[in-house]
C-alpha cells in the first residue's frame, strides 16, 4: 500500500508520520515483543549489561579463591550455599564452573550479543537510512531467543550439581561424558541447550544485518559512503553467518556422544576404573570444529568495537578518519584471514609441524591489517581538535589495550614459543587485554556516544571520567602482572597454587590482582548508576549533540517509529567531512549536497562520482578566482 | 509550493528473499562442517574408513527428491501463470514426494541398522556420520515440508498474489537447496564408501 504525503517545503518539519503501520502500540508491543530496531537494541543492551555484571561478579568470586587459597570466607557459604562453597571456601569443581560460565557469558552473551546485538540493531537502520531491519519479526525473535538462552545459562546455578565446568571451549572428553566431573552433568546439558538457542539468535540477527546493509540503504548511500561502523557490523555479521553453523555441527556431534553412545570425540575412556565402550573417536576433531568458529568469534567480538571506535574517534578528533579505504580493506583482510588461523589454538595437540608452520604464518599476517588499523587510529588523533568526552576516552583506551594485548599475540602466534606459553596466564593476559578489555571499552565508548540516540538524554560526564580512569587503570593492574606469571609457567584454570612449590611465590601477585579487580569492579557501579539514572533524569540531548555527520543524528530526538518523520534523507557525501577547509562549520553532515558547500569542495570529492559533477568543481574553482 | 510525492512504503519483499539466501548459506556451512569433520576423522587413523556399500535404496530416494524439484518448479510456474488449481496439484505432488523421500531415508536407516548391522553408536564414527548426514538433512526436509504446507494454504486464490508468489519463491529456493544438499551428501558418501 502506498500513501500520498504532502510535503510543504516551507513549513515546519513534519512530525506526523503516515506510515502504513499506524496502529496503537500497547505496552507489550512497545516494550516487550517490540519489532522496532531501537527498542530491540536497548533490550539487547540492558540484557547484555546485566549478564556482564553477573559474569564480573563470578570473576570476583574466583579471584578471591586465587588470592586467599587457604582462608575461608563465611559470607561465601551464605551466598553460594553449602554445595558450592562448603565452609566458606569455594569447591574446586565449582571454581571450574565459575571460570567456564564467566568465559561463556563474557564472550558470547556480552561481547557477541550485547555488543553486536545492541549496536548493529541500533545503528544499521539509522546509519544506512532505513526505516527498520529487513525482517523486524526475525529481529524480535533473535532477541527473545537470546533472552531465553541467557535464562537457561544462568539457571544452571540453581542445579544441585554444578553448572558446566569444562571451560568455555568445552573440550571433550570432559564435556562429552556426563559422569566425568560434577560440571559435566546436567550443567553441561543446559550449557549446550543455551548455546544452541544462542546460535539461532545470532544467526537470525546476522542474517538481518547483512540483508539490511545490502538491500536497504537510502538513496546515495553507496558502499563507500557507509560509516566504518556499518562496515564493521556488516563484516562481523558475515563472520557469524559463516562460523556459527560450524559450531552447531560440532555441538550436534557432541550431543550424540553425550547422549546417544556414539564416539566421534571419544576413545579409550576409563571413568572411575570402569572401561567405557567408546572407541576410535578423536577429541582433536572437536577442537578443529570448535576453533573454526572460535577464532572468527574473537573477531566477531572485536570488529564491532573497532567500528564504533573509528566513528567516535573521527567525531571527537574533528578530523576525517585517517585512511578510510585502508580501514575498510583491513577489516575485509581480517575477516578473510580469521578463517585460516584456527590451528594456532592447537599448536600443542600434536599437529604436524608443517601444518603448524602454515597456521603460524597466516596468524602473523593478521598483524598487518591490525597494525594498519592501529596506526590509522593514531593518525586520526594526530593534530586533531580532540574533545575528551567519556566516549573518546574509552576509544583511546580501546586502542591502548589493542596495542598492548596485540603485541603478545605475536608471541603466542609462534608455534615454538607457544609450547612454553600455551595454557599459561600469558594467554589469559593476552586475550583479556586484546579482546576482553578492548572490546568492552569499545562497547562502553558506544554506550556513552550513542546514549542520546537511545534515550534522548546525555550521560553524566564526570561519572564517565571516574568510570574510565578507574576501569582503565584497574584493567592494566589486573592483566599486566599475568604476563609475568605466564612467562614463569603458571598454568591457567588451576584452583590454587599452594600445592606447587615453584608457584607459591605468585600468591602475593594474585592477591594484588584480586584487589585491583575488586577496584575495577566497584568502578562499574559508577557506570551502572550513571546509565540507569541518566535514562530517567539525565540532561536532555539536542538532536546532534556531538556535531556528527552520520544519518542517525538527522532523526528527531523523540525516536519515532520509522526513524524519519518525512522522507528518508538522501546521502551526498562520505561521513567523515570534519574540519573541511573552507567550510564555516567543522562538520558537514552526509545529507548536505555539494551544491551547498561551494566554498569547501575539492576535486577529490568527485573522484568516483558521475561526470556531471565536474561542473561543481569548475564552479567552485572559478569562485576561488573571484575571491 | 507544495509538492506531491509518492511515499514508497509498499511491501518491500526483496530484503526478505535475500534473508533466505543468507540462511541457505548458513545451512551450507553446517553441512560443509559435518563433511569436513568426516574427512578429518577418516584421515586421522586406520580403520576409520566407511568400508561398506551405501544401500541402494538411496538411489531411489535421490531419484524421488530430484523429481520433487521438478514438480516444485512446475508449481512455481503455475503460480506465476495464476493457475491456482495446477499450482495446488503440483504442490501436493511435491509434498507427497517429500514424504516419500523421508520414508525412503528412514527405510535406508532400517536397512543399515537391521540388515547390515551398522549401528549409529559405532566404534567407527565415520559410520555414525552417515546417520548424522541423513538425519540432519531430514530435519531440513521436515522444515521444507512445513514451508510447502504453508504454500498450499496460501494457494487458495484468495491470498494476494504477491504474497502467494513470495512464499512460493521462498520455499522453492529452500526446496531446491535441500535437494542439492542431498545430492552433494550422496555423492560424498559414494566417493568415500571404500
Amino acid at each position: 500500500m502506498s500513501t500520498l504525503a504532502v510535503h510543504d517545503h516551507h513549513g515546519v518539519e513534519h512530525h506526523d508520520h503516515d506510515h502504513e503501520h499506524h496502529h496503537n502500540e500497547t505496552f507489550i508491543s512497545k516494550y516487550i515483543f517490540s519489532m522496532d530496531h531501537k527498542m530491540i537494541a536497548k533490550q539487547f543492551l540492558i540484557t547484555g549489561i546485566t549478564m556482564a555484571v553477573i559474569a564480573m561478579i563470578l570473576s570476583i568470586l574466583f579471584r578471591i579463591q586465587l588470592a586467599y587459597p587457604d582462608k575461608s570466607f563465611p559470607f561465601l557459604e551464605t551466598l553460594l550455599g553449602k554445595n558450592f562453597a562448603p565452609g566458606g571456601r569455594l569447591d574446586s569443581n565449582f571454581y571450574l564452573s565459575l571460570v567456564t560460565i564467566h568465559g561463556t557469558i563474557m564472550v558470547f552473551f556480552v561481547l557477541t550479543a550485547g555488543l553486536s546485538g545492541t549496536f548493529s540493531n541500533l545503528l544499521i537502520p539509522f546509519q544506512v537510512g532505513a526505516r527498520d531491519m529487513a525482517s523486524p519479526f526475525m529481529n524480535m525473535l533473535s532477541y527473545w531467543l537470546f533472552f531465553t538462552a541467557s535464562v537457561i545459562m544462568l539457571s544452571s546455578f540453581l542445579l544441585q550439581t554444578q553448572p558446566a565446568g569444562p571451560g568455555w571451549t568445552i573440550y571433550p572428553p570432559l564435556s562429552a561424558l556426563p559422569k566425568a566431573m560434577p560440571g559435566s552433568g546436567m550443567g553441561m546439558t543446559l550449557w549446550l541447550i543455551s548455546m544452541v538457542l544462542f546460535v539461532a539468535s545470532s544467526l537470525m540477527g546476522g542474517i538481518n544485518y547483512v540483508s539490511t546493509v545490502l538491500n536497504m540503504r537510502t538513496k546515495g548511500m553507496d558502499l563507500w559512503k557507509m560509516p566504518l561502523t556499518i562496515w564493521a557490523f556488516f563484516l562481523t555479521a558475515i563472520l557469524g553467518i559463516l562460523a556459527f553453523p560450524v559450531l552447531v555441527a560440532g555441538v550436534v556431534l557432541l550431543i550424540f556422544d553425550r547422549s546417544f553412545g556414539t564416539s566421534f570425540y571419544l576413545s579409550d575412556i576409563v571413568v572411575q576404573g570402569q572401561v567405557m565402550n567408546f572407541e576410535g573417536g578423536s577429541p582433536i576433531l572437536f577442537q578443529h570444529l570448535f576453533w573454526f568458529l572460535g577464532h572468527p568469534e574473537v573477531y566477531i567480538v572485536i570488529m564491532p568495537a573497532m567500528g564504533l571506535v573509528s566513528e567516535v574517534m573521527a567525531v571527537n578528533s574533528r578530523k576525517p578518519i585517517f585512511g578510510y579505504h585502508a580501514m575498510v580493506y583491513s577489516l575485509i583482510g581480517i575477516t578473510v584471514l580469521s578463517f585460516i588461523v584456527w590451528g594456532h589454538h592447537m599448536f600443542v595437540t600434536g599437529m604436524n609441524p608443517f601444518l603448524g608452520g602454515v597456521f603460524m604464518i597466516t596468524t602473523l599476517i593478521i598483524a598487518v591489517p591490525s597494525a594498519v588499523k592501529t596506526f590509522n587510529w593514531l593518525a586520526t588523533l594526530w593534530r586533531g581538535n580532540i574533545r575528551f568526552t567519556p566516549a573518546m576516552l574509552f576509544s583511546i583506551g580501546f586502542v591502548s589495550f589493542f596495542i598492548s594485548g596485540g603485541i603478545t599475540g605475536i608471541f603466542l602466534g609462534n608455534a615454538t614459543l607457544d609450547i612454553n606459553l600455551h595454557d599459561t596466564y600469558f594467554v589469559v593476559a593476552h586475550f583479556h587485554l586484546v579482546m576482553g578489555s578492548a572490546a568492552i571499552f569499545g562497547m562502553l565508548a558506544g554506550v556513552y556516544h550513542w546514549f542520546p540516540k537511545m534515550y534522548g538524554r546525555l550521560m553524566d560526564e564526570k561519572l564517565g571520567y571516574l568510570h574510565f580512569w578507574l576501569t582503565f587503570i584497574g584493567a592494566y593492574l589486573v592483566f599486566f602482572p599475568m604476563h609475568f606469571m605466564g612467562l614463569d609457567g603458571v598454568p591457567r584454570r588451576y584452583y590454587s597454587f599452594t600445592e606447587i612449590e615453584s608457584l607459591k611465590q605468585w600468591v602475593s601477585v594474585n592477591t594484588f590482582i584480586t584487589w585491583a579487580a575488586i577496584m575495577a569492579a566497584l568502578a562499574q557501579v559508577a557506570f551502572l548508576f550513571n546509565f540507569f539514572y541518566s535514562i530517567f533524569k539525565g540532561k536532555h540531548a539536542t538532536q546532534n549533540p556531538w556535531g556528527s555527520n552520520t544519518l542517525e543524528w538527522t532523526t528527531p530526538v523523540e525516536r519515532i517509529h520509522g526513524n524519519w518523520p518525512g522522507e528518508i534523507p538522501t546521502v551526498y557525501r562520505w561521513p567523515y567531512d570534519y574540519s573541511k577547509p573552507g567550510h564555516d562549520e567543522d562538520f558537514i553532515p552526509q545529507t548536505v549536497p555539494f551544491s551547498q558547500t561551494m566554498s569547501s569542495n575539492l576535486p577529490h570529492d568527485f573522484e568516483d562520482s558521475p561526470v556531471g559533477d565536474q561542473e561543481w568543481v569548475n564552479t567552485s574553482k572559478s569562485n576561488e578566482h573571484v575571491k | 509550493m507544495a509538492q506531491l510525492q509518492q511515499d514508497k512504503e509498499k511491501l518491500n519483499l526483496a530484503p526478505k528473499k535475500f534473508n533466505m539466501w543468507i540462511f541457505l548459506f548458513t545451512s551450507f556451512m553446517f553441512f560443509m562442517a559435518l563433511t569436513s569433520g568426516f574427512i578429518v576423522y577418516t584421515g586421522a587413523g586406520k580403520g576409520h574408513e566407511l568400508n561398506f556399500k551405501i544401500p541402494d535404496i538411496f538411489i531411489a530416494s535421490t531419484a524421488v527428491i530430484i523429481l520433487s524439484s521438478g514438480t516444485m518448479y512446475m508449481a512455481s510456474k503455475a503460480a506465476k501463470g495464476l493457475q491456482f488449481a495446477k499450482q495446488r496439484m503440483f504442490l501436493l505432488l511435491t509434498i507427497a514426494l517429500g514424504i516419500a523421500f523421508f520414508a525412503l531415508q528412514v527405510y535406508g536407516w532400517y536397512i543399515m541398522a537391521i540388515k547390515m548391522q551398522i549401528y549409529f553408536a559405532n566404534p567407527n564414527a565415520s559410520r555414525s556420520f552417515v546417520y548424522v548426514f541423513t538425519g540432519m538433512h531430514l530435519l531440513h526436509i521436515f522444515a521444507g515440508l512445513v514451508l510447502l504446507l504453508n504454500n498450499l494454504r496460501k494457494s487458495n486464490g484468495k491470498t494476494p498474489q504477491v504474497k502467494n508468489l513470495y512464499s512460493m519463491e521462498m520455499s522453492s529456493l529452500f526446496w531446491h537447496f535441500v535437494d542439492i544438499v542431498w545430492i552433494y551428501l550422496y555423492v560424498f558418501l559414494l566417493l568415500n564408501q571404500h
